[in-house]
């Protein structure tokens, strides 16, 4: 610690005003803040005391809670693999196979997304915000297993620079900066983020013959044109590799085909635990958005047309990024509604969204992502109404 | 009618300090300032004495020649040992080197028979007129106005607080004249504000002429511009006036008595102080007699106020007008290491972010004045309105002030608010944004613009 202390503080000079590498003064503090809270004080006016919390611990509280999805994500890319490729494996290779596929992404993501963040701010000469702690992880998160690479950086920068860095940088951005970049990578590269093959990486071996790639919900859509029982067809997906591979149980644990991260619906409610216990994340909008997605699948079954409509609506529920989405996406504090009766409103049209998205757009088979951007952009205007609604009263008051 | 008032928004924090109901034996003050930067609202500040010149407590020493008829008087007699001023003139202090006895300008009795305007006239020329505090703005009353209410919070929910029960103990007759002659003052209503959760202490139980209300909950419950939303909330065009309790006895006194009395009761808190307690002294003390030889470590901050509203002076500064206590703290310029991740339950924390145990934590505890990280963007979204227990939306009416939109503060409710209001929102603020300057920098677009 002491010699870590030396080692920064003879640095330092160089970074001062004077200092050779003066420019780069904010990467200095940004990484000595890291390692020591800074010795600032309170002014002599105001409050002279503060809390003890600050943006970084809030960060990693987030980060925190979205390590269950990382590891059980990396566990699951193996696992999908050794089924697809029918291949008896222990947990120790489907670990280890996971990894391979999951960390390169990882450290893609946060290496190019960082060096952006880096660049910005000795440009801008701001300090390095921790904002992207948490968006260097969710852009890993949502990205199919074997995504190239050079994408996942172009998305990241893309989503860096345009998603944040030009509305000024983290606490300015109108929308979340990791549904950003997996939005950026839908539209420009298609092909390898949708469909039937990407969900499962089967590295340099064939699957197995007979094998269906198919996510739940094109399963399910599928079902819809073919007007056979959605849930049977669920059931029966895939019995090639097993009975009930898409059977509600197995969905909610998340043994499925997906993005790296979204699979399973418990890791995502232990994160949702996470970030209500401590307060991070609003449970408002978790809780309106479960419901949302619940109350459209009930409308949906009224309205039923097709078998699609008529799919129960718990299983919107464990099926695709639903609940990925809501718990860790729809939940940044930024992007979302910022009015405590917006975040209600905020959280349950974001369900309800993602359910019209799914069951009635063929083009898009998973409504979350868009739905999540789409009340970003909207979000100020739910707050707009609140706040009239604020000022209203207050006036009101004044006339009576 | 009086009212009661549950309030359930806040937070409330035990800090190690509190100073035991009885007066310590210390030393009295040599010297009494008085600092023109403790009442914002003065605009061009004119000092009537020179350096030299004797003084009785209640003579004239400033005023503001924006509001002329109102004087800010000596709180001892003795001589003017000093006249500082800063950058640009900018007049700091006016310091007394007190008597030995205090000798006090004699005024008479006030008659609260008179007109109104002339009652008002004559207080605002006794000294005791300063305590008496216009909103919105949070600055001195003008006497020619005529406000539709005045407030008094009787209990103060601030950290380590005075209680005011001990420290106006015996002045009940005081504290019923300066009601009455408030009373006067206004043709609404006089609200006395009483700490629900507790009996009334003996000074306020048995006050006529006023309405008295009843206010529980976590801090800021005991904060006037909160109970104000409350009972008779400020809307624009209204004037409402405050005064403390310390400053309705000195208006009792001067009523009953035809002086200026300064006299004051304050509360000696914080964590650094060997001997925590309560002093006798006058408005403007020098610290240095109840702090020096009193401090427990050498490295402390002495705050005037509170660890929240306060404001930080030198270990031989002068307390602040409106201020009842003194908090001695550890400083916290030091840095450590991984300090924004580790778990502690020893740390105060309104949050319970990761690692943040300190709602476990039952005792109290030690603040120091540390940041505790560095300032950001607004981030976090919900938490101001945890700990503001009004009908306002804290972050929009913020962010209208930094971006110096004059209709958006209007309309989210700046009239309602000072400093104080939001205090605790600048204390649970993860992105460390200054708030109650903020607030005040809004305050002033809205005054002289």
């Amino acid at each position: 610690m002491k010699a870590l202390k030396d080692l920064f503080d003879n640095l330092k000079p160089n970074f001062e005003k004077g200092g050779k590498w003066e420019k780069y003064h904010t990467l200095y503090e940004g990484h000595r803040t890291i390692v020591f809270a800074p010795d600032l004080t309170t002014k002599a006016k105001g409050a002279q005391i503060k809390d003890a919390t600050d943006l970084k611990r809030v960060m990693i509280t987030v980060v925190i809670a979205m390590i269950p999805t990382l590891l059980f994500g990396i566990l699951n890319v193996g696992e999908q693999h050794f089924l697809a490729v029918g291949e008896e494996a222990t947990w120790m290779d489907k670990a280890l196979f996971g990894a391979m596929s999951v960390l390169p992404i990882l450290i893609v993501s946060y290496g190019v997304g960082l060096l952006t963040e880096f660049i910005f701010c000795v440009v801008r000469n701001h300090p390095i915000s921790e904002g992207y702690l948490v968006s260097g992880m969710l852009i890993a998160l949502v990205m199919p297993p074997h995504v190239p690479l050079w994408q996942v950086a172009l998305a990241t920068i893309f989503a860096v620079v345009i998603g944040k860095e030009v509305f000024g940088g983290t606490g300015m951005n109108i929308l979340n900066v990791a549904m950003t970049a997996r939005a950026f990578l839908y539209f420009a590269y298609p092909a390898d983020i949708s469909g039937d093959q990407v969900w499962t990486y089967f590295a340099d071996k064939a699957p197995v013959d007979g094998f269906s790639g198919a996510t739940a919900l094109s399963v399910v859509y599928d079902a819809g044109v073919r007007e056979v029982n959605a849930v049977e067809a669920l059931n029966e997906h895939n019995s090639i590799i097993g009975d009930g591979l898409y059977s509600l149980s197995n969905m909610f644990m998340g043994w499925i085909p997906g993005s790296i991260g979204e699979t399973s619906t418990l890791m995502c409610l232990i994160g949702a635990v996470i970030l209500i216990a401590t307060g991070v994340g609003s449970w408002k909008i978790i809780v309106s958005g479960f419901a949302g997605a619940y109350v459209m699948g009930l409308v949906m079954n009224l309205l039923a047309v097709n078998e699609y409509m008529a799919l129960p609506p718990e299983y919107h529920w464990v099926m695709g990024g639903l609940a990925f989405g809501i718990v860790f996406m729809a939940t940044d504090p930024v992007s979302a509604a910022q009015t405590e009766t917006g975040k209600w409103i905020y959280g349950f049209l974001i369900g309800v969204f993602t359910i019209i998205i799914r069951v009635t757009n063929p083009a898009y088979p998973e409504g979350i992502m868009l739905a999540v951007l789409f009340m970003n952009v909207v979000a100020p205007l739910i707050d707009y109404y609140v706040v009239k609604a604020n000022k209203t009263r207050r006036l009101q008051r004044a006339t009576v | 009618m009086s009212k009661i008032v549950k309030l359930k928004k806040g937070f409330d924090m035990k800090l190690v300090g509190k100073a035991p109901l009885e007066i310590a034996n210390l030393a009295a003050s040599q010297t009494f300032a008085i600092k023109p930067t403790d009442f914002p609202g003065i605009q061009r500040p004119k000092v009537l004495v020179n350096e030299g010149d004797t003084v009785k407590a209640g003579t004239p020493i400033l005023i503001d020649k924006a509001m002329d008829q109102v004087i800010y008087a000596a709180p001892v007699s003795g001589e003017i040992v000093e006249i500082k001023r800063g950058e640009k003139r900018k007049l700091l202090e006016i310091k007394i080197l007190a008597d030995q006895t205090i000798t006090h300008e004699n005024f008479g009795k006030i008659d609260l028979n008179q007109d109104r305007d002339a009652l008002a006239a004559k207080l605002a020329s006794t000294g005791v007129w300063p305590n008496i505090i216009q909103r919105p703005f949070g600055i001195v009353a003008n006497p020619a106005d005529s406000p539709k209410a005045i407030f008094i919070s009787a209990f103060d929910t601030h950290p380590l607080a005075p209680d005011y029960g001990f420290t106006l103990q015996g002045q009940e007759s005081f504290f019923q004249a300066g009601i009455d002659a408030l009373a006067k003052l206004t043709k609404g209503k006089v609200h006395l504000n009483v700490d629900g959760a507790k009996p009334a202490a003996a000074v306020f139980s048995g006050v006529k002429n006023a309405q008295i209300n009843q206010f529980s909950g976590p801090h800021p419950a005991g904060n006037v511009g909160v109970q104000i939303h409350h009972l008779d909330p400020i809307n624009k065009g209204d004037l409402v006036w405050t005064v403390s309790p310390a400053g309705v006895v000195q208006i009792g006194k001067a009523v009953l008595q035809g002086i200026y009395d300064a006299s004051k009761t304050i509360a000696l808190t914080g964590s650094e102080l060997t001997k925590a307690g309560y002093v006798k002294t006058f408005v403007g003390a020098n610290v240095a007699s109840f702090v020096k030889g009193n401090l427990n470590s050498g490295h402390v901050r002495v705050i005037s106020g509170n660890v929240l509203t306060g404001e930080k002076i030198n270990l031989d500064g002068h307390l602040g007008f409106y201020h009842n206590q003194i908090t001695v703290i550890p400083e916290g310029d030091y840095e450590e290491f991984l300090g924004w991740i580790k778990p502690s339950t020893a740390k105060l924390s309104f949050h319970k972010a990761l690692g943040m145990f300190s709602f476990l934590n039952k005792g109290e505890f030690k603040v120091d004045t540390n940041t505790h990280g560095e300032e950001r963007p607004f981030v976090v979204s919900g938490v101001f309105e945890k700990v503001l227990p009004m009908d306002i939306l804290p972050t929009y009416l913020f962010k209208a002030i930094v971006a110096e939109d004059f209709d958006e503060m209007e309309e989210l409710g700046l009239y309602e608010l000072v400093e104080e209001d939001v205090a605790l929102c600048e204390f649970v603020d993860p992105s460390k944004n200054e708030i109650q300057g903020l607030v005040r920098h809004g305050i002033e677009l809205l005054m002289y613009s």
